[in-house]
């Protein structure tokens, strides 16, 4: 067990960062603390999209590049940092489709340098995409297939509701985070709590949780993924994303966001 | 009986799902995940509904990607795409207008469109927006394209267009959509005026069914309980359910 602090300062600057999707495990903590720590260039990783976590990042300047199926705040609008930065042209993007980024985590997860998937041909993303290729089916002829390169983040971050003393994590059907884990080289979690017992014990809950083999560092923070909610724990913070999303429609206003929420935080993470 | 245009759409939406074994509906869509309960309900448990943002209707427990893997498979029939801008060809784009990367209007992205498109065999496209801004003759940027060339693998593709004025029904033949049903209030001329792309026009021009009454007591009642669930906020602004009492 860690502290937070302590967690991020393992994502380098210029690391590639797997994030997950805001109805999965967000790790809003440990990014406010990253936003504090003042990282750069990071590569994130929306698996396969991101919201608030990516677009706070990205308004903060603490992101390079983009490798997502979408950047949006959901019902709470476009994501205006991203937006921003997108028009301006501060971020490098890789524009993806939800299959392909999940197609290249199983990759390597299996420890293969590729993996095809059907579909995407005929799609501008594929033009925009210098390192997807086309290839022969070798089984058929004249069955052409998008083969796309493995994605092994350098990190994998979400937040998770528990995990034991072993290092086991709890994501009960959040599997996404599995495959986050199992694919990257280090995989960094905050945690709701550290329970006494053993996850891997009990066969109902082993099929949830993430082997402390897969796991690198764990810090327990109480609501980590304030604002947003995690499922089975607590709801989101509608009124709190609503008006991020207002304050996050101008540069200025983020600051205040910002300031506010972020930088004057630093004691609450 | 007065009615709303998104019951006129859920009531539009619902016919093209009876019958079929399993729709799966994407985020952020109460009205296509409206239909596809009304269709259930109709159809006596039948299809089988999967909801992303839903609990209830939740059929997947192997991750996000779970829904994708299921579809290459061909085990769900129809799904909805959106775009912030569809053309003639039915090609849909997701990510921006007026050039790339730095686009001058950028939009959230492809979400799964680049592959679902493929693999879905009834793919239903639905927009609110029925304007020139969004039924353009030549998407900027394509997410997803509507035809692909006789070599590509390619079971799915686009059913029809449904939206706020009208519905399209598309021929994968031709690559091109018809005309298949002008809502209540709406004229050719209308549809004309406010889409950018041509349409085949049939000789008789059909109206849009209005919901029946039995219909909106089942989208008032028991649907609209179900997609409250999913969609408090559109239940009780829509539907006028409050989800207390749902």
């Amino acid at each position: 067990m860690t502290n937070l602090e302590t967690l991020v300062e393992a994502i380098h600057d210029g690391a590639s960062v797997a994030l997950a999707p805001d109805y999965s495990g967000c790790a809003m903590a440990a990014v406010r603390a990253l936003v504090r720590r003042g990282a750069r260039d990071l590569r994130l990783i929306a698996v396969p999209q991101a919201g608030f976590q990516a677009d706070m990042l990205i308004g903060a300047g603490c992101v390079g590049s983009v490798e997502a199926a979408a950047i949006t705040l959901g019902e709470y609008g476009f994501a205006p940092r991203f937006t921003d930065a997108v028009k301006n042209g501060r971020i490098t993007l890789r524009d993806s489709t939800c299959p392909a980024i999940h197609a290249g985590l199983q990759a390597a997860e299996k420890g293969v340098p590729f993996m095809p998937l059907r579909g995407i041909l005929g799609s501008d993303l594929l033009t925009h995409r210098d390192d997807w290729k086309v290839i022969e089916n070798p089984f058929s002829p004249d069955d052409a297939i998008v083969a796309l390169p493995a994605i092994r983040p350098d990190v994998a971050l979400f937040h998770a509701a528990s995990a034991d003393r072993h290092g086991n994590v709890w994501i009960g059907v959040r599997r996404e985070l599995m495959l986050m884990a199992h694919a990257a080289h280090r995989t960094l979690v905050t945690v709701e709590t550290v329970v006494d017992d053993d996850l891997l014990a009990d066969e109902a809950r082993a099929a949830g949780t993430i082997p402390a083999l897969y796991v690198s560092a764990i810090a327990e923070v109480r609501e980590g993924a304030w604002p947003i909610g995690l499922a089975g724990r607590y709801p989101a913070d509608a009124a709190h994303l609503a008006e991020y999303a207002r304050l996050a429609r101008t540069a200025a206003g983020f600051e205040r966001y910002l300031d506010e929420h972020v930088r004057g935080r630093a004691s609450a993470a | 009986m007065s009615y709303r245009i998104e019951e006129l759409l859920i009531t539009t939406l619902a016919p093209m799902l009876e019958g079929l074994e399993h729709v799966a509906v994407g985020a952020a869509s109460p009205i296509p995940g409206a239909a596809a309960l009304l269709a259930r309900h109709r159809g006596g448990g039948r299809p089988r509904v999967s909801m992303l943002a839903s609990r209830r209707h939740a059929s997947f427990t192997d991750g996000a990607r779970e829904l994708f893997d299921c579809a290459a498979q061909g085990r769900i029939d129809a799904f909805f795409l959106g775009g912030g801008q569809i053309d003639g060809s039915a090609n849909i784009n997701l990510v921006g207008i007026d050039g790339y990367p730095a686009s001058r209007v950028r939009f959230p992205g492809s979400f799964g469109s680049a592959f679902m498109y493929f693999v879905v065999p009834r793919v239903i496209l639905f927009s609110l927006e029925h304007s020139r801004r969004v039924m353009v003759p030549r998407v900027d940027f394509v997410s997803a394209p509507g035809t692909s060339p006789s070599n590509v693998y390619r079971p799915g593709g686009p059913y029809a267009l449904v939206t706020s004025r009208c519905v399209f029904r598309f021929d994968r033949d031709r690559g091109r959509f018809a005309l298949a049903s002008v809502h209540p209030g709406q004229t050719l001329e209308d549809i004309r005026e406010q889409t950018g792309f041509d349409f085949d026009v049939p000789a008789r021009i059909e109206q849009t069914p209005a919901p029946g009454a039995q219909d909106l007591v089942l989208i008032r009642g028991p649907v609209g309980k179900d997609i409250s669930e999913t969609y408090p906020d559109f239940a009780r602004r829509v539907l006028e359910l409050d989800a207390a009492t749902a």
